[in-house]
């Protein structure tokens, strides 16, 4: 067996509004194998990056509250050890890519230094050193005459670099994961595809562990092994990428991957959509979150909220509702 | 990995054609593209641009102040008296006692080789020309010692308030709350004559009151600036790369923050020396003669009932003060133009 890099059990984040308490992560279990991709998909505010958020403690507290949970590292409970010990977890065992390579590169300090902040922080590495590292690492994600550059502000980088420093900078200290949280969501279509392309050579020649978060499904077909589909801050299913394309047993997933378009579709039809709107997530909802737009709905599913269970080979789903027959399972 | 260092993904010759597209000179690279905006923007109005070159004159009339009126004496800042006697001289009416050196720009530009009393005397033949010069120095004395200590009170109270949130921010914000709820001018006045007694005749008193009273304006913008930088996504990114948290508020945080608090105070010595100057009109701060163009407005109060007479001691100190402060709100009118994001694209 593979080595176990990080097992999440039972992780419950809250925020504390003034409209009530939402409920953003309730109790999310999964696990990370080395050299594994997982991709964790989902609608916006479903909880996907709030999940990758608690893991390093990043949920701005307050509002935010991890309540419950585990989240072990090797052998740490990340949710446990001081804040000088997360603090060193952070950039140098596990990276972490954002959405908007727009915003998220301090417009105030030039590239150079913003990729030496984390060597000279966790490796030690003297000015010149890190300097050096960091010449190598842009030449690394794709970055041309990279010793030119260094001085350079974000603002004189476009978009699809910035995300390509972003990159180099979650990878400085060779982490054993690297959480990417809807790193192409924010890039054209082209610059996309590079972005991936980029990333899977990556872990090939370093062989990390990633975390891909995101809610395109065609990307996630692409990178990863595995896929946890999320709602409401709930996993609802899990699988292997091939397995939950070729079989989704979720009635949610089923929908999602309807509402994709279709290249070969001939006719004119409208493109499918799931109906209604996702739930609040004011309270723990008793009933299975999604049974309101479900098209399988029985009677149990509005009294008793279904937990993730093995349906099959690592193939994890959680409904009443047995889709191929139609009845409870 | 360190084999394949340049083997970036898709076709990059484009990328590499399209760095030279935009030059961008030192001083944007330094300032970063929003902060560039914000000076450009500055100089793009003639409002403005008439008031950086009225600061510019009295900047320079500050350091060519020996030059252009030699001192007297052995303390420049004392204003030269020529007599004792009470009632002002009018401009133009020689000088008989105490002449100062005759600077060489003097005779080509008046065609005489007397020195006169250019803009007349006030009570005690004080002369207001020397007044008005040397005061240029007290002016920005002041205003430059006021603003750097309230900023730098505003700032530390405002980012700690910021930064730890919580009880302390309601703390802190509260005290600066009940600041903002005291009469500015009254409790400078209260407060600096509290201090005459303690601190003696000199420019410490005011300044020491104008500072207690002044700096709940910057604690608030840095605050609200500060809150609103700590939710950016490159705060985050630096927090998720492991930088400890003192390093983020002065590295991170501070540096994006501060900008239009600084422009806030450059700007805001206009008001602190009109402030400085009604303190002492009132009587506020230095012995009397000392070159500052509040006392010499103050060497009027006797006089004010025959001004048909005597209005050279109230327009000269007084024009002299409107300028300074109007050059100073010129400029800051169009700063909080430039400084409104709702402004921005059409400036």
């Amino acid at each position: 067996m593979t080595n176990r890099l990080l097992d999440v059990k039972g992780l419950e984040t809250h925020f504390n509004t003034p409209e009530g308490i939402v409920h953003a992560v309730n109790g999310v279990s999964f696990t990370l194998d080395e050299g594994e991709t997982l991709g964790i998909v989902g609608e916006s505010g479903c909880g996907k990056s709030v999940t990758m958020l608690s893991c390093l403690r990043l949920v701005p507290m307050p509002p935010g509250k991890i309540v419950a949970g585990q989240a072990n590292y090797k052998d740490r409970d990340l949710l446990a050890i001081s804040e000088d010990e997360i603090r060193k977890v952070r950039g140098a065992h596990i990276g972490m890519i954002f959405q908007d390579p727009m915003t998220s590169l301090n417009p105030v300090m030039t590239i150079g230094k913003q990729l030496t902040e984390p060597l000279i922080l966790h490796l030690g590495l003297t000015e010149k050193q890190a300097r050096n590292r960091s010449i190598e690492l842009l030449g690394i994600v794709g970055i041309p005459r990279a010793s030119d550059r260094l001085k350079d502000y974000p603002h004189q980088y476009s978009g699809g670099m910035r995300q390509r420093v972003m990159i180099a900078m979650a990878l400085a200290c060779m982490p054993d994961i690297l959480i990417a949280d809807e790193p192409t969501t924010a890039l054209d279509v082209t610059i996309q595809a590079q972005i991936v392309e980029l990333v899977i050579q990556l872990r090939e020649e370093l062989g990390m562990s990633i975390v891909w978060i995101t809610h395109d499904l065609g990307v996630v077909a692409s990178i990863a092994n595995r896929v946890a589909v999320m709602y409401a801050g709930f996993i609802i299913e899990e699988a292997p990428v091939k397995k939950l394309y070729a079989g989704p047993s979720h009635p949610y997933t089923v929908g999602l991957l309807n509402s994709l378009p279709q290249i070969q579709v001939q006719e004119k039809k409208r493109l499918y959509s799931i109906n209604g709107m996702p739930p609040t997530l004011y309270k723990i909802p008793h009933a299975c979150p999604f049974a309101p737009r479900c098209p399988w709905v029985i009677e149990r599913c509005w009294s008793e909220n279904p937990l993730l269970f093995p349906i099959g080979d690592s193939h994890k789903v959680a409904c009443w509702v047995d889709i191929k027959t139609g009845r409870e399972r | 990995m360190t084999e394949k260092t340049t083997n970036p993904t898709g076709d990059n010759r484009l990328l590499e054609e399209a760095q030279s597209d935009r030059k961008i000179g030192w001083f944007e690279q330094v300032l970063g593209p929003d902060n560039y905006r914000i000076v450009t923007g500055l100089f793009k109005t003639p409002a403005s641009i008439i008031g950086f070159v009225l600061i510019i004159i009295f900047i320079l009339v500050a350091i060519f102040a020996p030059v252009i009126a030699p001192p007297v004496g052995n303390d420049p800042m004392k204003i030269p008296r020529d007599g004792f006697s009470g009632e002002p001289q009018p401009p133009g009416s020689p000088w008989n006692s105490n002449v100062p050196e005759i600077p060489f720009w003097y005779k080509p530009l008046t065609g005489n080789d007397k020195w006169v009393h250019l803009l007349g005397t006030a009570q005690g033949q004080y002369d207001i020309f020397y007044g008005i010069v040397w005061g240029a120095r007290t002016a920005f004395e002041t205003g430059i010692v006021v603003v750097i200590a309230t900023v730098l009170i505003g700032v530390i109270l405002g980012s700690v308030a910021a930064y730890y949130g919580g009880w302390i921010d309601n703390l802190i914000m509260r005290i600066t709350d009940i600041f903002m709820t005291l009469p500015y001018i009254m409790m400078a006045l209260i407060f600096s004559s509290i201090l005459t007694p303690i601190l003696g005749r000199s420019l410490l008193p005011p300044i020491i009151a104008m500072i207690t009273f002044g700096w709940m304006g910057y604690a608030r913008v840095i605050r609200s600036d500060i809150l609103s930088i700590k939710e950016r996504d490159f705060v985050l990114a630096a927090k998720a790369s492991g930088v400890k948290n003192g390093r983020i508020l002065t590295k991170y945080i501070l540096p994006n923050a501060i900008f239009p608090t600084l422009v806030l105070a450059t700007l805001a010595i206009g008001d602190v020396v009109l402030s400085f100057a009604a303190l002492s009109f009132l009587g506020i701060g230095t012995e009397i003669g000392y070159a500052d163009w509040g006392q010499v407005l103050s060497f009027a109060r006797n006089w004010i009932t025959s001004l048909d007479r005597y209005w050279y001691i109230v327009v000269y100190p007084g024009l002299t003060l409107t300028l300074f402060v109007m050059g100073w709100n010129l400029v800051g009118d169009v700063m909080r133009d430039v400084l409104d994001p709702r402004m921005r694209g059409k400036i």
